[in-house]
């Protein structure tokens, strides 16, 4: 990871797609993670060759559907090559794309670590599963590395990218899997499964209880501590596995992209993101930054031009007028200049910011892959490859 | 229908980047400029808030940080040591620590625990009528269902218990459309109205809390009429471009290049609000918030806003 240096950095994934294994997409919501994430991987399936899957989470229906993906869910699913072919591209690999189902994932956790069939079934039947699963804190994000980390494992990629969830807080999954195993070996998980192994309560948690009675009714805390319990059958199974998510995302072949806009709050959770990637020894590939306005809104002369146009525009248009009589009446051509000069200046107080922040966020990555403003949606996957080229170059 | 402001309580939510904080800290601005005594809530708490105002961090006690604005930022545990103290009227709180850690684990672990820490002190702030109206930055379109629909899930989980009571006088709150609204907020992009209308579906269909209004922000200004738009095309054209540079005496290509993307980004975006016109129940309001061209939080930016949010409120 390279710190503060003078020298122009690298401009494209290429080389970082060719050799890595695991390259995960992060960043705050809205920035065009999943996009990102897409076009990096249709990129590399089209120019480097081998087996690549995008793992996205939530994709707009009009990528899903440049994908030719309007219906999948845990299933990994092949872009066909004809989706290429229309194009213009003979991709030298295969695409292939996944969609995360934090449910139907969790059910498959808890299938392959279940004990025994009846406990697997206690849990999937239990009403408290759903709920828990669906909005146990950071249970969104954990299943998002398990699932990576089963892929990878499987050998059935030369490369993954994945798009990562939308977390209040980007750092979030980072620290899933350890969260994940912590909470399965901590104490209070103990303690809170005491009243479903013994009505006796110890006498150390009995203050807890009194209020935690007062507060929740005993039923529901016998639920939940019954929950607990069945879930502790899977201990050893689960703590083990977090731990192997752990070191999947450590590992050398594994890297991250972080994704902003140059607007100052993402890009602001970006530098966050970034530095909580240096605190942990992660490898810090690339930064992207996603819909930034063209830098020739900077040029001076251009802004001297604007200015005059803004300012006083009537000689201008009276010039204009004379030498293209079809362009009418003066008094219209010089709003139009004026207006014309006016949006310039407009814009170019925008990208002032961005070339501002676009230097701060440049800082500590060794690429930065810049991608313009697009005025239109992508709607197939030569858009994705348009946008992809961004990324390349 | 409830003008926005006469609510006394706001959730103010969107797809995350749309500027919910901005949106929210220039909403609370309005109501406090008004006379209103006016609490703002930052429940995700990332600073946003502090920064829109240029202050020092919020935190859990409300500090005010303009003239009839007290501005403060979530925090469950103090939620749950606040309500533990008033409830449970439990004489030594130092006490609770640990048990507060544990109760913060529980919280974390069982559904809708920590949602209506959220939830409960905010209503509780409108019942005691401390303020004119609470002004929430919430939770964003991803997790706000969740959270409004917590009173009513426990409610339907807990069958007996403090919790359970506690459900009943929120609910009410909640549900009275003069008293609670939610704020979508989006910018004309296709994901932010994609999530917008989903959101508005959902919010009918899991919550009983009414949409009150939806803010479109980031709204560029119609650069030229139709006939200036024709004329704007001649300057287009080589021989049009050759005249101007003339007169101008330098290349004009440029600024030309920057009208027209000015013009295109206007269209593109002009289509997805049709989309969320079109798919907006009838009778939600729509708020209009342009393009500000500068910077984008801090007192400036907060003060912008609330006069574009005043203007397209008929105040």
């Amino acid at each position: 990871m390279a710190a503060d240096r003078a020298s122009p950095v690298a401009t494209s994934l290429e080389p970082l797609l060719a050799a890595k294994e695991i390259v995960i997409c992060c960043g705050a919501g809205g920035v065009g993670k999943t996009t990102t994430a897409a076009a990096a991987a249709a990129m590399a399936a089209a120019h480097l060759g081998g087996k690549v899957l995008v793992i996205t989470v939530d994709p707009a229906r009009r990528l899903a559907n440049a994908l030719g993906l309007e219906r999948f869910g845990n299933v990994e699913t092949r872009i066909p090559d004809e989706l290429f072919a229309a194009a213009g591209v003979e991709p030298r690999g295969e695409l292939w794309a996944a969609m995360l189902d934090t449910k139907q994932s969790w059910d498959e956790l808890v299938r392959s670590h279940a004990p025994d069939a009846a406990t697997r079934d206690a849990i999937l039947a239990n009403p408290l599963y759903e709920n828990i699963t669906g909005r146990f804190v950071q249970s969104h994000d954990y299943i998002a590395m398990e699932r990576l980390y089963e892929i990878h494992a499987s050998g059935r990629y030369d490369l993954i990218v994945v798009d990562t969830p939308p977390t209040r807080n980007a750092i979030d999954f980072l620290e899933a899997p350890e969260r994940m195993a912590d909470f399965f070996s901590s104490r209070l998980l103990r303690w809170l499964t005491v009243p479903a192994r013994s009505r006796a309560f110890t006498v150390a948690s009995r203050p807890f209880y009194t209020v935690a009675d007062r507060i929740l009714g005993t039923q529901f805390l016998q639920d939940i501590a019954e929950f607990f319990l069945l879930f502790q059958t899977m201990y050893d199974g689960f703590v083990e596995r977090a731990r192997a998510v752990e070191r999947t995302l450590s590992d050398k072949r594994t890297t991250f992209v972080v994704v902003s806009t140059l607007e100052p709050s993402p890009a602001r959770e970006a530098d966050f993101f970034i530095e909580a990637l240096r605190r942990r020894r992660f490898s810090l590939g690339a930064v992207v930054l996603n819909k930034v306005l063209p830098t020739w809104f900077l040029d001076r002369d251009a802004t001297r031009v604007a200015l005059r146009l803004a300012r006083d525009p009537r000689p201008l248009a009276e010039a204009v007028a004379a030498a293209v009589p079809r362009t009418g009446d003066p008094a219209q051509v010089a709003r139009v200049l004026a207006e014309v000069g006016e949006s310039f200046l407009n814009f170019q107080v925008v990208a002032t910011r961005e070339a501002e922040q676009r230097h701060e966020l440049s800082r500590h990555a060794d690429v930065v892959a810049t991608v313009p403003y697009a005025d239109h949606d992508i709607t197939d996957l030569a858009g994705l490859l348009e946008l992809g080229a961004a990324l390349w170059r | 229908m409830v003008a926005l402001l006469d609510r006394r309580l706001v959730f103010v939510t969107g797809k995350g980047g749309v500027g919910k904080t901005t949106i929210a800290a220039g909403l609370a601005q309005l109501a406090a400029s008004q006379g209103r005594r006016t609490l703002l809530c930052e429940v995700d708490a990332k600073g946003h808030v502090a920064d829109a105002f240029e202050t020092e961090p919020t935190e859990f006690t409300p500090r005010e940080v303009a003239p009839g604005l007290w501005a403060m930022s979530m925090n469950t545990e103090a939620s749950l040591r606040e309500y533990l103290g008033l409830q449970l009227k439990l004489p030594l709180l130092s006490r609770i620590g640990p048990l507060a850690r544990t109760f913060d684990f529980v919280a974390n672990a069982a559904p809708g625990v920590k949602e209506i820490l959220v939830v409960g002190k905010l209503a509780y702030e409108v019942r005691e009528r401390h303020y004119d109206i609470v002004v929430v930055d919430a939770a964003a379109s991803g997790h706000i269902v969740g959270q409004l629909a917590a009173p009513q899930a426990i409610n339907e989980l807990v069958r007996v218990g403090t919790v359970r009571d506690q459900t009943g006088w929120m609910l009410e709150i909640l549900s009275d459309p003069a008293q609670t609204g939610v704020v979508v907020v989006a910018t004309p992009e296709e994901m932010p109205v994609n999530e917008t209308l989903e959101l508005s579906a959902r919010l009918a269909e899991e919550t009983t809390v009414d949409l009150a209004a939806v803010v479109v922000n980031r709204v560029l200004p119609e650069l030229f009429t139709r006939g200036e738009e024709e004329l704007f095309r001649e300057l287009r054209t080589p021989e049009g471009t050759a005249a101007l540079r003339e007169a101008v005496g330098g290349e004009v290509d440029v600024v030309l290049d920057g009208a027209e993307l000015a013009v295109r980004m206007r269209r593109t975006r002009a289509e997805h609000l049709a989309d969320l016109r079109a798919g907006l129940p009838p009778g939600v309001d729509l708020l209009y918030v342009p393009e500000l061209f500068q910077r984008t939080h801090g007192v400036r930016a907060t003060a912008k806003i609330a006069e574009a949010l005043g203007a397209e409120l008929g105040y």
